[in-house]
């Protein structure tokens, strides 16, 4: 099947490409890019004018339930969300039930992805069995069965030196760790930033060294073994510092930032607000700017949705007994390009914070519009605005914290595998 | 709206020689003078100096035993209830400014029982209106006024007192 | 601070009592103006007024309590009300059943008022925003956030000692971190315009940023209570040994007991407060616990006072009209 986008404002950050022009595929994979498209006799022709054309989005963490929570949302259910938001590519983290060690969940998972034949899953295997800190899982049994790295998820290791032989065997391995950091002691039953706000709404708090010595401690193993690792959610400025003067230093370490922590702070947990309760939790006014001008910098390498969908029930008690997350996946281009809006990012690096850069650390060949690869394209239009309506979302999990926002970025088109799978109601 | 020239002092003569023939007639020589905030109160007072009574005056705030707190509400200042006696087998006399739909009395004599068992009640009041909603009488009455529905009279002080009328 | 919304009507009356933060100063003086009225019905032969009378006040407990439990029971039952004690440790919700469900078996046997006693902060919050707009809720503590009747009530004692709260020093003395008690008079205390609140006690039973609540910190006993004509001080689990946060009860004693010695620097005529139980020993001694400068009892008895009041004040906002009574 030969498909002709025409005329769209093709950006590709990969290829430091923006420009209008005409993208040209071929039997699911992109022939050409720019490129005049006089000779090339399309089977179908989208006019592209007035929007933006740019690779298909990649998700860097998504929880999407399957297998085990299947009442909160599944790998069917979510598919569509993150469709409609221009993601053709999610990595999800290890903790579903049972935990992804071993080959056969790595398995099953990508297989419901292929099933519902949408966009492709990514998963991460886990670091310990069970993600218990005790044992060390079989990683390359699980990076044979797919597995594009390894991470611990939120399960803390104490014990430092089965932490330090898990990077050590990932590294054998050529695995990437994801490490989201998060020392336990310190963040016990904590539920909300450690600050004035905790201490007056009297909710359980979480200090900041809870994340800075997690990364800390870890980046000093990395520093002696060699391992690529990947820092998960950031929420402080200054774990921001400690990733920027391990890059400075040569470290093979990236890190990202979730989209919620971007927009909002402590203070939108005021009054008892169950969407905002989040892990890691939202965190000050500077620790967001920081986060935002890092992100511009280049010291944080991307953006996620780091979209946690719950069901009703897990939400519907009061702030400390709701499940922390919130859901996100399809407001992740919006929400993205609202950092656009407000000037603290360019298109093409916003962009390019979700697309190319979290290919780059997963290792796969996404996120581009390279000639010869995949052709997963999204098409949107920037100058589209809607009101987010929380109970109006695709995603099983209404749980999102940022209703009543006005954001602009509605995806149009989006093709997988040069395959149409999503075209909005209105094209 | 009308301030008529109704002389307080002549219609509070008037509630004290009926009030002495009535204790009279009841042979009650030691009554407890209770005056209903704050109209009720002043023209106690006044009565309880020239009648020279010694025991001293309680003051009744029935804000608690009014009829319609799911409509209105709490009163928002309320100078509490003071009854500095005994009301076991005493003899009450009830003293208000106006009495006209009767509701008032009923809560005050609610709240009186809650103190004690009196002997007997007597109501005394300044102006007997008409506009009964309850079977409640006053045994004295310094004037008796027939009015319409839509007509008020409220008593102003504490000095002077005065009628007003709407 | 959507607090402040949620407990008044739209005529600005007290609708939900859930905390003492957000509150105008005359809401609070209204409180202890009316719990002064409320205060001679225990005198009484009758101690009841009718009130509340039909009304049903059920008292939700998902912690236990005896001591707050009963006031507020006792207070109901002055104003005439019927009570249903519910503990819920016991009953559905230990089985499983959802907070919203029991919530919804409740409004089902026509209750017009929900005390409510919860360890999670912020579970009164939860709960009157869920419940049906004709229930009334009245916070009887949350978690670590507040307790604001147990704040009503030692302001209602303090103006009976002191009359006058604008020159007054106040000091707080013992396990902020973990008291909701606290941070309720803490708000009560700084709205009503008091001189200065200070709070006294190690770092390690301090919250994080306390002085944006607006008080003075001190950690040593002596200097902090320099000067004070108030005292309050808060009870000491003994699960903060466990938890890493002090040594022993010995050293709490010696640093932070308050002893004759301690108040040596505080007013002459300071008084001593404690929302009780007492640890004697661990917070404060026997001397001062019974001594002269002791109001703790009298706390006791305002409790019904105050909870009378705020009772009959919530109720009070269902009534659609609000007119001036002559």
């Amino acid at each position: 099947m030969r498909i002709l986008i025409k005329n769209g404002r093709i950006i590709d950050p990969a290829n430091k490409l923006d420009d209008i022009g005409d993208v040209c595929i071929e039997d699911g994979k992109i022939c050409s890019v720019l490129k005049s498209s006089k000779d090339f006799s399309a089977d179908k022709e989208i006019n592209a004018s007035d929007k933006i054309v740019c690779p298909g989005l990649i998700d860097l963490s998504a929880r999407l339930r399957e297998p085990g929570m299947e009442h909160k949302a599944t790998i069917a259910s979510e598919s569509l969300a993150a469709i409609s938001s221009g993601i053709t590519g999610i990595c999800c983290p290890p903790d579903t039930q049972p935990v992804i060690d071993t080959t056969a969940v790595a398995e099953l998972i990508q297989q419901r992805a292929e099933t519902a034949g949408k966009l492709r899953i990514f998963p991460l295997g886990a670091l310990t069995f069970g993600l218990k800190g005790e044992r060390l899982s079989e990683m390359h049994a699980l990076k044979r069965a797919g597995c594009v790295g390894v991470s611990n998820a939120y399960a803390d290791i104490a014990n430092t030196d089965v932490l330090r032989q898990a990077l050590e065997y990932a590294h054998t391995c050529d695995l990437t760790v994801f490490i989201q950091p998060d020392d336990h002691f310190l963040s016990k039953n904590g539920v909300a930033h450690e600050s004035a706000i905790s201490t007056r709404l009297g909710l359980p708090p979480i200090p900041e060294t809870a994340e800075t010595i997690a990364v800390s401690r870890a980046l000093l193993l990395v520093e002696q073994i060699g391992v690529r690792t990947h820092f998960c959610h950031l929420s402080s400025a200054r774990s921001v510092k400690l990733i920027e003067d391990a890059k400075k230093a040569g470290m093979p370490v990236s890190a990202d930032v979730g989209i919620c922590h971007l927009h909002l702070t402590d203070m939108d947990v005021d009054g008892y607000n169950e969407d905002c309760h989040l892990r890691p939790p939202l965190r000050e006014q500077r620790d967001r700017d920081a986060l935002c001008q890092a992100l511009a910098k280049g010291s944080i390498d991307a953006i996620c949705s780091d979209h946690q969908p719950h069901d009703a029930d897990a939400k519907a008690s009061p702030f400390s007994e709701t499940a922390a997350g919130a859901s996100t996946i399809e407001l992740l281009l919006p929400l993205t390009l609202d950092l656009v809006t407000k000037k603290k990012l360019s298109l093409s690096d916003a962009l390019s914070s979700v697309t190319n850069k979290p290919a780059k650390i997963l290792g796969i060949d996404a996120g581009t519009l390279n000639i010869d690869s995949p052709a997963d394209i999204t098409i949107f239009d920037l100058e589209r605005y809607f009101t987010v309506d929380k109970h109006k979302l695709i995603s099983a999990g209404k749980n999102s914290p940022f209703t009543g926002w006005e954001l602009n970025g509605l995806v149009t088109h989006v093709l997988f595998n040069g395959m149409f799978v999503y075209e909005h109601a209105s094209e | 709206m009308s301030t008529e020239k109704y002389d307080i002092d002549e219609i509070i003569a008037n509630m004290e020689s009926q009030l002495l023939s009535h204790m009279q007639d009841l042979k009650i020589s030691e009554p407890l003078f209770i005056g209903i905030q704050t109209g009720g109160l002043w023209v106690a007072e006044k009565l309880r100096t020239s009648l020279n009574i010694e025991s001293p005056l309680g003051e009744l705030n029935i804000a608690f035993y009014r009829d319609d707190f799911s409509r209105i509400g709490l009163h928002p200042r309320v100078t509490p209830s003071s009854l500095p006696f005994e009301i076991e087998d005493r003899h009450i006399i009830l003293i208000d400014d106006v009495l006209h739909t009767g509701r008032t009395i009923r809560a005050a004599m609610n709240e009186i029982f809650d103190y004690g068992r009196p002997a007997s009640i007597s109501l005394a009041v300044l102006i007997d209106r008409s506009g009964r909603e309850l079977p409640i009488q006053a045994n004295v009455a310094g004037k008796r006024l027939a009015m319409n529905v839509d007509e008020h009279v409220k008593l102003l002080g504490p000095e002077p007192l005065a009628l007003e009328f709407k | 601070m959507t607090s402040n919304n949620i407990q008044l009507d739209n005529n600005g009356r007290l609708k939900h009592f859930l905390t003492t933060e957000g509150l105008s100063k005359d809401l609070l003086l209204d409180i202890l103006d009316h719990a002064e009225s409320f205060a001679g019905v225990g005198d009484r032969a009758v101690k009841k007024v009718p009130l509340l009378r039909g009304k049903t006040i059920v008292n939700l407990f998902f912690e236990p309590s005896t001591r707050t439990r009963t006031t507020f029971e006792l207070a109901a039952k002055r104003l005439s009300a019927d009570v249903l004690n519910i503990n819920i440790a016991q009953s559905s919700a230990s089985k499983g059943e959802s907070l919203q469900d029991t919530l919804q078996t409740l409004e089902a046997m026509h209750s017009d008022m929900f005390v409510v006693r919860h360890g999670s902060s912020g579970a009164a919050h939860f709960i009157a925003k869920h419940v049906s707009p004709r229930i009334r809720v009245i916070n009887a503590g949350d978690g670590n956030h507040a307790h604001p009747t147990q704040a009503m009530l030692d302001m209602f004692t303090i103006r009976n000692h002191k009359k006058d709260f604008s020159r007054l020093k106040v000091a707080i003395v013992g396990d902020i971190k973990h008291s909701r008690v606290a941070r309720s008079e803490i708000h009560a205390l700084t709205t009503l315009g008091v001189n200065e609140v200070r709070v006294i006690a190690p770092r390690t039973l301090l919250p994080s940023q306390v002085e944006t609540l607006g008080v003075h910190v001190f950690n040593d006993i002596e200097a902090g209570l320099e000067d004070v004509d108030v005292v309050i001080m808060l009870r000491l689990q003994r699960e903060r040994m466990r938890s890493a946060l002090l040594p022993s009860e010995q050293e709490y004693f010696y640093n932070y007991g308050l002893t004759e010695k301690k108040l040596a620097t505080a007013k002459d005529d300071a008084i001593v407060m404690h929302p009780g139980p007492i640890n004697r020993g661990v917070e404060i001694d026997t001397p001062v616990a019974d001594g002269k400068r002791s109001v703790i009892l009298q706390q006791v008895s305002h409790g019904i006072a105050v909870r009378m009041a705020v009772m009959a004040m919530c109720m009070g906002s269902l009534a659609e009209n609000q007119e001036q009574q002559s």
